[in-house]
């Protein structure tokens, strides 16, 4: 029986991580799921969120956008089209996105696309919570 | 015959030419690379999402989804033509412009009206002189672009294809096979052709899915667009890098020829003058001493 499991995160620029780890935990989306080694085949849609997982006790996160998991039972590979470890996001941005979607929800307007701010929204709100549980954790390595 | 100043400045341009062509030729390899280097990253990601797709359609039924649905009467074709910004690569873009209205001027024989998506500047003037219509175009953008240039692009289209302003949508770009060799290709990018491949069959039979088969479907399909989109985006921009670099490689290798035929016939020229000139002052000497 093994005791890790590979987690391989991939985007469409490059592949983000390959590394074995002792426990992955996912936003899916509907709702947060956890991988042991040797899980049951599974797929899953993966909501905006922070992916984590453990290794030698420590937790480590990604933040993902958009995209899916396949769960096997020595492997689990998100592919996403975003995905950034917490010591990469660029907090600055992140922050300049959240206000630009706040002021844009202020507005009253005809043709504004509410998902679209709603989801730009949350993906700045998302970044900081990763980078902020990352800190917390001691794993940011910056 | 042309003077010797002529000749000699003739030369000069020819080499300063020549100096520019082995410039660009440089910079394409190196573009090139960069370019090669973006589709190798983005082969797994691709390859995955393939399969994981192919998989999941072969359990649901084609009528689950618009999007994989072929729809009974096909009226409206969309072309997506992706050429690049820049020229001076040869016969690149003249290719790409070719096949698609060659693909365009088949569907409309077969009665269907036929619109384009340009991407890439090239593209988009050569089909503005055609009689066809142009409903979106992106140019000026193919020199630096990312996933989001493709999921733009891949909104429009399914938008589009949702709201019954295409039936079928192609993708015309440049594949890029090896740095001798890329291919002006067409694929088909909606309906989602999943059909032709079998499923892999083996031990995926036993998956969960979350939240259900039709949901990620739904999930999956509008992205698989944008990643066909993105994958035909980075091929084009890798040939037109290799078919730039031989193209200023061709002309860097003329230069050199015109050089060289150039410095004989101003040899031949110079090696004339001076005979003539030896020949009057021997006449003159000639003539003083009769």
């Amino acid at each position: 029986m093994a005791k890790t499991i590979t987690l391989e995160i991939v985007t469409p620029d490059k592949m983000v991580l390959k590394e074995e780890v002792d426990y992955v935990g996912a936003p899916g989306i509907n709702g947060e799921f956890g991988v042991l080694p040797n899980h049951i085949p599974f797929l899953s849609a993966l909501g905006i969120g922070s992916l984590y997982y453990k290794l030698n006790g420590k937790k480590y996160y990604v933040f993902v956008a958009g995209g899916f998991a396949e769960v096997s039972p020595a492997k689990v590979t998100v592919l996403a089209e975003v995905a950034e470890k917490a010591e990469e996001i660029d907090l600055e941005r992140a922050r300049r996105a959240q206000e630009r979607a706040e002021q844009r929800a202020k507005q009253q307007q005809e043709k504004l696309d509410h998902a679209a701010v709603q989801a730009a929204l949350a993906r700045a709100l998302h970044r900081m919570k990763c980078r902020a549980s990352a800190v917390s954790e001691g794993t940011c390595r910056m | 015959m042309a003077s010797l100043r002529d000749i000699q400045n003739k030369i000069v341009g020819v080499k300063k030419t020549k100096q520019i062509t082995k410039a660009m030729n440089m910079v394409a390899s190196a573009k090139l690379r960069g370019a090669q280097n973006r589709i190798e990253r983005f082969r797994p990601y691709a390859d995955k999402f393939h399969d994981i797709l192919i998989d999941l359609a072969s359990r649901a039924d084609a009528s689950v989804h618009p999007l994989l649905e072929k729809r009974e009467e096909i009226q409206n074709i969309g072309i997506v033509l992706v050429t690049s910004d820049k020229g001076l690569c040869g016969s690149f873009n003249a290719n790409l412009c070719n096949a698609a209205n060659r693909l365009a001027k088949q569907k409309e024989a077969e009665g269907k009206t036929v619109k384009f998506i340009c991407i890439g500047k090239k593209g988009r003037d050569f089909i503005r002189k055609t009689k066809f219509e142009i409903v979106s175009q992106y140019a000026e953008n193919m020199t630096n672009f990312d996933f989001q240039l493709a999921s733009e692009t891949g909104n429009f289209v399914i938008d589009g294809y949702l709201s019954g302003q295409f039936d079928e949508v192609h993708i015309v770009f440049g594949k890029f096979v090896s740095i001798a060799k890329q291919e002006a290709t067409s694929s088909q990018i909606l309906p989602a052709e999943t059909a032709e491949a079998e499923a892999p069959t083996g031990a995926t039979s036993e998956y969960i899915f979350e939240p259900s088969v039709e949901g990620l479907l739904a999930e999956l399909l509008p992205r698989y667009v944008k990643v066909q989109m993105y994958r035909g985006l980075l091929d084009t921009s890798a040939s037109e890098h290799a078919a730039r670099m031989s193209a200023m490689d061709n002309a860097t290798k003329n230069c050199d020829e015109m050089v060289g035929s150039l410095t004989l016939v101003y040899n031949k020229a110079r090696q004339a003058s001076i005979t003539t000139q030896l020949m009057d002052i021997v006449g003159g000497a000639e003539a003083l001493k009769g």
